[in-house]
């Protein structure tokens, strides 16, 4: 039976909650905990995406388009309205979530290839209306002046603060996935994974699953982008570009597709990689990545996570 | 064999199929008693499994329809076909290979118990006690196949004989009313073959009817009651198997093709 | 001054889209010619015009050669790189599955954009165009002279693509490839060796695009990506896997953009070809020269 171990949660959480108080102890790695709610936004992005690409096996390159369209309605309805970021949040999900169903529906019928294509000419299309329709967005030079959280007068002002509310969505959201994976639409999922024609044979409605994935990791990428604007209290497009959705897909394939916890394990490594280690060697950035990429891909299909398999296969032979 | 109806419960009727100017079904039409086990045979190539793949939804046919309990179904994709009723096997076994022999039959279930995307995520009662319901119904499966004991295993790591059996198993997960098996006894041993035909017995024995595509002759002229003979793609004859055992078409198409 | 025409308007965005659609069908052909021997969409297509328009000005205004002998010997090195791309990114995957082989040659985009930022830095670099700039005007329209070096090249690479695939043994065999890999292996043909001309082929392609491109659109080191969405547009609309498809999309996707670019919003240039490759991936993926059972057929 596909389980997901309670075990393996309950430490992570501890670790997780701990990491504040570990960080402060150790001033080297202090700065680490804004790094882990980076870590925890990309989480988000990732637990979706491998629910869609591992279990469901659909492939999508245009990801960074939901997580701007939640950044970015996040931040004009906050800046330009003044409405309440909850509800703004909110909004941008449903938003991502009807754009989600525009584009997945006509999508997700086509295979492979096509699909790849579509999603990127899409991811695309909406870097270039963040670009353009500067009334709304502030063109390329983005916007600032994005409010922080907060709730019932408890403000989201702090690093610390911050980093336990991303936590707590990123637990919620694995949990969420988690319970999914192991039900009958998680078997249904995996099933559309291995055999199409039989999942159809067994009843599975394969286009709206299909769909409903999507549409999920679209409502997640949403929520991500969302906390993220109103951390950084800035955002503009670059942030969302082609080269972002890429490096979502790295951290998938580093971390292990097939496997909820490879999305955590290659969104830590990647965040850790892109702002820590290589901060010092930005020209090597986009080389290290298609190499990491590349390598991955040809010596660990399984990512980081089927690591021990392939170990232990070797000592079999 | 067992209790026939009179009523038709599958009507195949003037089917076409064309692939560009390949004719793979032309004109077929035959009809299939509720509670009968009716066998499909003809060389390689007549059309048998596409003539599967067109009842079970995969594809639609050029003309022709396909109506089961009274209703037309050609037009309908194949997850609608298997909630009317339909089930199948498959000629070479799909069985989801990431998952284990319980999740498979688990899977079979779908068309009856599922649960929704929100409760599945949040876990709720309803959830839970549908997934105790689903696994439950899989175990019974599983014991009436004889597979029970083999419930943790990777459906993958399962002999070939043990895997179409077990994809025979989750074809009844559905609790359908017809099941289509596309070669059940393909690539078996004599052992296995004759657990494969057993099994089919008793699932026809409760009352499923069973459209059966098969090479082997022994299996066909054991359990079927009627036989249907396609070669390129058109009907050369229909009867109880004495009946085509003894045609001169049927002998000289296939020349007692299989063992 | 000679007032603009509306007429001479309309031939200017006419020729630019002709132009530039002749890139785009170059690019199509590249894909083409990958995809049918292999199935593959190669996704870092684009990096070959982009390797060949820096390449190029490595040979020209680095080393100084005269224009005869850096032409061929960007050709050559590019071509290379496209059979590196073979045979350190395609062949040494194990279990080839569609979602292993789209990652592997995004992998393989992403590394080759890396080594020319490394190499070349992040500027626009520019070539001097190969008979000058004097622009020559038509029906009203000023056209630069590059214009016609691109759309010459077009045309020669198409003769030369029919000469080689109809009368050439070696054209033949890959086109047996395409068709029935099995059989072809069985009648002697070296199919691996065949997928890697394929890929040669491709870069050598791609490459003089990207030489003639950059005279008159510079080139730098992250243009691979975008090229390569409008080139694959452009190979579907016009059929994937059609040869006569890839010109024809190439112009039409080429010809849509530069007329949206002028009439409609020049902030939206690039999202014109995307739209259209979105429509016809929705509407009628096999293209216009394509068949619906053949894509149904296809492997991937």
């Amino acid at each position: 039976m596909l389980r997901i171990g309670k075990i393996p949660i309950a430490a992570f959480s501890l670790f997780i909650i701990a990491f504040p108080w570990i960080a402060h102890n150790i001033p080297p790695i202090e700065n680490y905990i804004d790094l882990m709610i980076f870590a925890g936004i990309y989480c988000l992005m990732t637990i979706g995406l491998s629910l869609l690409m591992g279990y469901a096996g659909q492939i999508s390159i245009g990801h960074a388009a939901f997580y701007g369209i939640g950044a970015y309605t996040s931040a004009i309805l906050t800046v330009h309205y003044g409405l309440n970021p909850w509800l703004c949040m909110f909004f941008g999900m449903i938003m991502s979530a009807i754009i989600a169903v525009l584009v997945g529906a006509p999508s997700l019928k086509l295979r492979g290839h096509y699909l790849a294509m579509a999603t990127l000419a899409f991811g695309i299309i909406v870097y270039i209306i963040f670009n353009e329709e500067a009334s709304w967005t502030g063109g390329p030079d983005g916007m600032t002046g994005i409010p922080g959280l907060n709730l019932f007068g408890f403000a989201f002002d702090s690093v610390e603060k911050y980093y336990y509310l991303v936590w707590i969505f990123v637990f919620a959201a694995f949990i969420f996935t988690a319970n999914l994976i192991q039900s009958s639409t998680g078997r249904a999922l995996r099933a559309i994974h291995v055999s199409e024609p039989a999942a159809g044979a067994m009843g599975v409605d394969i286009s709206a699953h299909k769909l409903l994935v999507f549409v999920y990791s679209a409502v997640l990428a949403s929520l991500a982008g969302s906390l993220y604007a109103h951390y950084l209290n800035f955002i503009n497009p670059a942030t969302f570009d082609l080269f972002f959705s890429i490096k979502l897909l790295i951290m998938i394939a580093l971390g292990g597709m097939y496997n909820i916890w490879g999305a955590i394990i290659g969104a830590g490594l990647i965040t850790f990689l892109s702002y820590e280690w290589l901060h010092y060697f930005e020209e090597f950035e986009v080389i290290v990545y298609g190499a990491i990429l590349l390598l991955v891909t040809i010596f660990l299909p399984n990512g980081l996570v089927g690591a021990p398999e392939i170990v232990k296969s070797w000592f079999r032979k | 064999m067992n209790f026939v109806g009179e009523e038709n419960i599958l009507e195949v009727s003037r089917v076409v199929m064309a692939f560009g100017g390949l004719m793979a079904l032309s004109h077929l039409s035959f009809k299939v008693k509720r509670g009968m086990i009716k066998a499909v045979i003809g060389p390689n190539g007549a059309g048998k499994t596409t003539l599967f793949n067109i009842i079970t939804g995969s594809f639609h046919p050029t003309e022709g329809s396909i109506i089961f309990k009274g209703l037309p179904l050609e037009h309908l994709k194949a997850h609608k076909i298997a909630r009317r009723g339909i089930s199948r096997t498959f000629q070479t076994v799909e069985l989801f290979g990431n998952m284990t022999v319980l999740e498979n039959v688990m899977l079979g279930c779908h068309t009856r118990v599922r649960t929704s995307f929100l409760a599945s995520g949040f876990r709720l009662p309803i959830a839970r006690q549908k997934e105790i319901q689903i696994q439950e119904k899989a175990m019974k499966i599983l014991k009436f196949i004889g597979l029970a004991d083999k419930f943790e295993d990777p459906a993958g790591s399962l002999p070939l004989g043990e895997q179409k059996i077990l994809e025979i198993g989750r074809a009844l997960a559905s609790d359908p009313e017809l099941i289509c098996l596309d070669e059940p006894a393909a690539g078996l041993n004599e052992t296995e073959t004759y657990v494969a035909s057993s099994l089919i017995r008793a699932i026809n024995a409760k009352g499923i009817t069973i459209l059966l595509v098969e090479h082997d002759m022994k299996v066909i002229m054991n359990i079927s009651d009627e036989i249907v003979v396609l070669n390129y793609g058109q009907k050369i004859a229909e009867g109880s198997p004495r009946e085509i055992q003894n045609d001169a078409r049927v002998i000289e198409a296939y020349l007692g093709g299989g063992t | 001054m000679d007032k603009i025409t509306l007429a001479g308007q309309i031939f200017q965005y006419l020729i630019t889209g002709i132009t530039v659609g002749s890139i785009y069908a170059m690019v199509a052909v590249g894909f083409n010619i990958i995809y049918n021997v292999t199935e593959i969409i190669n996704f870092a297509q684009g990096e070959f015009v982009m390797l060949g328009g820096l390449v190029m000005v490595f040979f020209y205004s680095v080393l100084k050669l005269p224009l005869i002998m850096a032409f061929p010997a960007t050709v050559i090195l590019v071509t290379l790189v496209g059979m590196l791309l073979d045979r350190l990114a395609i062949r040494p995957i194990r279990h080839p599955s569609v979602l292993t082989l789209i990652i592997a040659t995004i992998a393989a985009s992403i590394l080759i954009k890396g080594a020319a930022m490394l190499i070349w830095g992040k500027d626009p670099y520019d070539l001097p165009a190969f008979s000058g700039r004097n622009p020559i005007t038509v029906f009203g329209a000023v056209i630069q002279p590059q214009y016609f070096w691109v759309i010459g090249f077009l045309i020669i690479i198409v003769i030369a693509l029919s000469f080689f695939f109809d009368r050439t043994i070696i054209g033949k065999a890959m086109i047996a490839c395409a068709d029935n890999p099995d059989a072809a292996s069985l009648v002697g043909i070296n199919v691996q060796q065949m997928i890697l001309l394929s890929f040669a082929l491709s870069a050598a392609i791609g490459s003089v695009a990207g030489i003639t491109l950059t005279p008159i659109a510079l080139m730098e080191y992250d243009r691979g990506a975008m090229l390569a969405v409008k080139g694959f547009g452009a190979a579907i609309l016009g059929g994937l896997g059609s040869f006569p498809g890839a010109i024809v999309g190439g112009l039409i996707m080429g010809t849509i953009e530069s007329f949206g670019a002028g009439l409609i919003s020049s902030g939206y240039k690039d999202a014109f070809a995307l739209i259209v490759l979105l429509i016809v991936l929705f509407f009628k993926p096999s293209g216009i020269f394509g068949s619906l059972e053949i894509s149904r057929i296809k492997r991937f």
